[in-house]
């Protein structure tokens, strides 16, 4: 047994209980038996905890699952100077995240058992945010040849993507989605049509214009979303899209789930936070992929959370050291890093009042992982104690310098949020704590 | 019904073939060709017995597909063996529907030695006909068929013959493999091998082609010999007494371990090279019977 292992009772009381997966929304307590949830509800504890038992007080802050966030870039194994799975996992805590899912773009590529075995064995041992790697859909993420799905989902893949590449080839996307269809797998694609995009740095229209700037767009993401349905009405299997950024992206997604097809799909925070005026000034830290689009676009985006249409929100987690953003913009690196921003600026959906509380905390909980099949996101007894504390009002200003990420390019630099993870629970152990 | 008639008739040759004294005159005088565009050992060679076991002049063809261009000189081909005035003409192709094409004309009675991804008669015949001799009939059996269906001639001829003769066939292979609509050729399609193979009788392999194992259809043999090579652990989900066929070459290691491919008790597949003498030479005295022209001469 190590150290890290969870033991014995923990009681937290003066809670207020909050599951979106069971609409449950109550002050209440909540008990853990080593790396379990033993008990929880309104009831329990009334009469007081008994001894023997650690208590936690929450002097009646949030308790709610751990956030699960479904696209992060860890960069290990191959550029640690940008991430580490230990740095990414520091993180994740202290954004609340206790489960994430890794993209394949790594060096080496996770495209077979051992970078997957590689990967999972690291995560266990430095024993911080659980990490579930996506795998690559194709060997290398070449777009040529299939990876071996069947053994790649044995060993732990739990979805297959070529990352920030989009699967361009529409006969290897078919035979993609049939042959993980064959293993019950789905398809994750990064809907940019390549061809529009190459050489492109921001949303194509007149503030790229007036920057001199190539622009990306917005059919990018029309063109290949449409294809990508088209081709899994042929194929069959389950296809998810990434990071939607524009209006016709989810106007294409909205019909395609009215005619029943098997296909869900994320956002990412900067998408209905920001729009494209943030990179004026050329800034660095405000060049993702997709690129921020038009105001417009980032309204459809709140529409499309609201109706369902987008499933789930995640981080999109994309560490860049110093010198790859420390450039002319068209030089720069796309990404910024989220984890520790996912729950504040997924909570302005609820400050600015699009949704409740509990709709947007199920966009970064139990939403994600009913997509893809993690026993994660919800309060369930015997279910694993993956936990947060969080004061949905406290105010801060994001502060890149004191992220634990490596590194430090957020798109949201410098703002004013609200929502404030203070503990994080894996597997029953306290893995994060703030002070004050 | 026809296809009772010519496996009854095909296990009399069985016997005959069984025999020290191998050959019959009943096709004397007539001429068969053996026209092969596509490479074929047992095919060809069980064709060519057949012929000479019945007695008649067989005369193997073999030409490359390469340099006999399709259309016009395939038609051309036909046109200058037809004058030649043979009997019957057993053609292998490697498009599907060129031996109709040539089957249209020649005045010979012409036999498809498999075409393209098609059928491949022959081979369910003495498959059905393999089945048959273990088992006792076909009715009711389930038969399983796994592996390449996309790009299988033999595939396709197994589920209409199988069918008609009231077995149920499931078939088995990854999704890339499975072609479109098969599930509408009255065969029950999976995915899960596991699955596929529970309660079967038959286990029919298919040959996996090595150009399709790197790229979009498949990722590597290792996979796909995980998942759905033939081996005792997924074997021990099919009935006890379940039999093995693959219309052969095998590959083994891929699609077949080779311990299930020689085991004696339960493999057939030396026999199903057997039976497919025996059953060509059912098909050509069949088909020669009601050529004119027969007049043996006394010798």
């Amino acid at each position: 047994m190590t150290g890290r292992v969870a033991s014995g009772l923990v009681a937290y009381v003066n809670a207020r209980l909050i599951d979106p997966a069971s609409d449950l929304d109550a002050p209440g307590a909540l008990l853990t038996n080593g790396e379990t949830i033993a008990d929880f509800g309104p009831g329990l504890f009334r009469g007081g905890v008994p001894s023997g038992i650690e208590v936690v007080d929450c002097h009646g802050l949030y308790l709610a699952p751990g956030l699960v966030d479904m696209r992060v870039q860890l960069r290990e194994p191959g550029e640690e100077h940008k991430e580490t799975l230990r740095s990414a996992g520091e993180s994740a805590v202290a954004g609340g995240v206790t489960s994430m899912v890794c993209l394949p773009n790594t060096d080496p590529v996770i495209d077979d058992v051992a970078t997957v075995e590689f990967v999972a064995r690291r995560a266990r041992k430095i024993g911080l945010a659980k990490v579930y790697p996506y795998a690559a859909a194709t060997k290398g993420l070449d777009g040529k040849e299939l990876s071996e799905m069947g053994m790649l989902g044995e060993a732990g893949a739990l979805a297959f993507t070529d990352g920030t590449k989009p699967i361009r080839n529409a006969q290897v996307m078919r035979r993609a989605l049939a042959y993980a269809d064959t293993f019950g797998a789905m398809i994750v694609q990064h809907p940019e049509e390549p061809a529009l995009a190459e050489g492109g740095v921001m949303n194509e229209g007149e503030l790229a214009t007036r920057m001199g700037l190539a622009g990306i767009p917005a059919a990018a993401e029309a063109i290949i979303l449409e294809r990508d349905m088209r081709l899994l009405e042929l194929a069959g299997g389950r296809y998810h899209a990434a990071h939607l950024s524009t209006a016709e992206g989810v106007e294409i997604i909205r019909k395609a789930k009215a005619r029943g097809l098997a296909v869900t799909c994320d956002t990412a925070p900067p998408y209905f936070a920001l729009n494209e005026l943030a990179v004026g000034d050329y800034r660095t830290f405000s060049k993702l992929s997709p690129p921020l689009r038009s105001e417009e676009d980032r309204q459809a985006i709140i529409a499309g959370l609201k109706d369902g249409t987008i499933d789930a929100v995640a981080s999109d987690h994309a560490p860049q050291d110093q010198d790859s953003k420390r450039q002319p913009f068209a030089l720069a690196e796309f990404g910024g890093v989220g984890l520790e921003t996912l729950l504040a600026v997924t909570l302005e959906l609820v400050h600015n009042g699009h949704m409740d509380l509990a709709d947007a905390l199920a966009l970064i909980t139990v939403a994600p992982a009913d997509i893809l099949g993690l026993p994660a996101g919800h309060l369930k007894v015997g279910h694993a104690a993956d936990l947060i504390l969080f004061d949905p009002a406290r105010g801060w200003k994001v502060d890149p310098e004191s992220f634990k990420s490596k590194s430090k390019n957020s798109p949201f630099d410098g703002r004013p949020v609200q929502g404030m993870v203070l503990r994080t629970v894996v597997d029953g152990r306290t893995v994060f704590c703030r002070d004050g | 019904m026809e296809i009772t008639a010519l496996l009854d008739l095909a296990d009399g040759y069985v016997e005959q073939n069984r025999s020290v004294d191998k050959r019959k005159n009943l096709l004397r005088g007539r001429t068969v060709i053996n026209l092969f565009f596509e490479n074929s050992t047992r095919t060809r060679t069980s064709f060519e017995l057949a012929g000479k076991r019945l007695g008649a002049d067989v005369i193997n063809m073999q030409a490359s597909a390469s340099s006999v261009q399709k259309g016009e000189s395939l038609i051309d081909t036909a046109m200058t063996l037809n004058a030649m005035h043979l009997d019957v003409l057993v053609v292998r192709h490697p498009e599907s529907g060129a031996v109709k094409l040539l089957s249209e004309k020649v005045n010979c009675a012409v036999i498809n030695g498999g075409d393209g991804s098609h059928e491949h008669p022959t081979q369910a015949l003495l498959d059905a006909l393999t089945i048959r001799r273990r088992k006792g009939g076909l009715s009711g059996l389930t038969v399983a068929i796994c592996g390449d269906v996309l790009h299988s001639r033999v595939a396709r001829s197994n589920i209409h013959l199988l069918n008609t003769m009231g077995a149920r066939v499931r078939l088995i292979g990854p999704r890339t493999l499975m072609p479109a609509e098969v599930g509408r050729m009255g065969v029950e399609v999976y995915h899960d091998m596991r699955a596929g193979l529970e309660d079967v009788d038959v286990v029919m392999m298919l040959r996996i082609q090595n150009e399709r194992m790197r790229g979009t259809f498949l990722p590597s043999i290792r996979e796909y010999f995980h998942f759905f090579g033939l081996d005792y652990e997924k074997l021990a989900l099919a009935k006890p007494d379940a039999v093995i066929m693959h219309p052969g070459p095998m590959n083994r290691g891929v699609e077949i371990d080779s311990d299930v491919a020689d085991d004696v008790e339960r493999s057939l597949i030396r026999e199903q090279v057997e039976m497919g003498v025996a059953v060509r030479m059912a098909c050509l005295d069949l088909l020669t019977r009601g050529l004119p022209d027969t007049s043996p001469t006394g010798a």
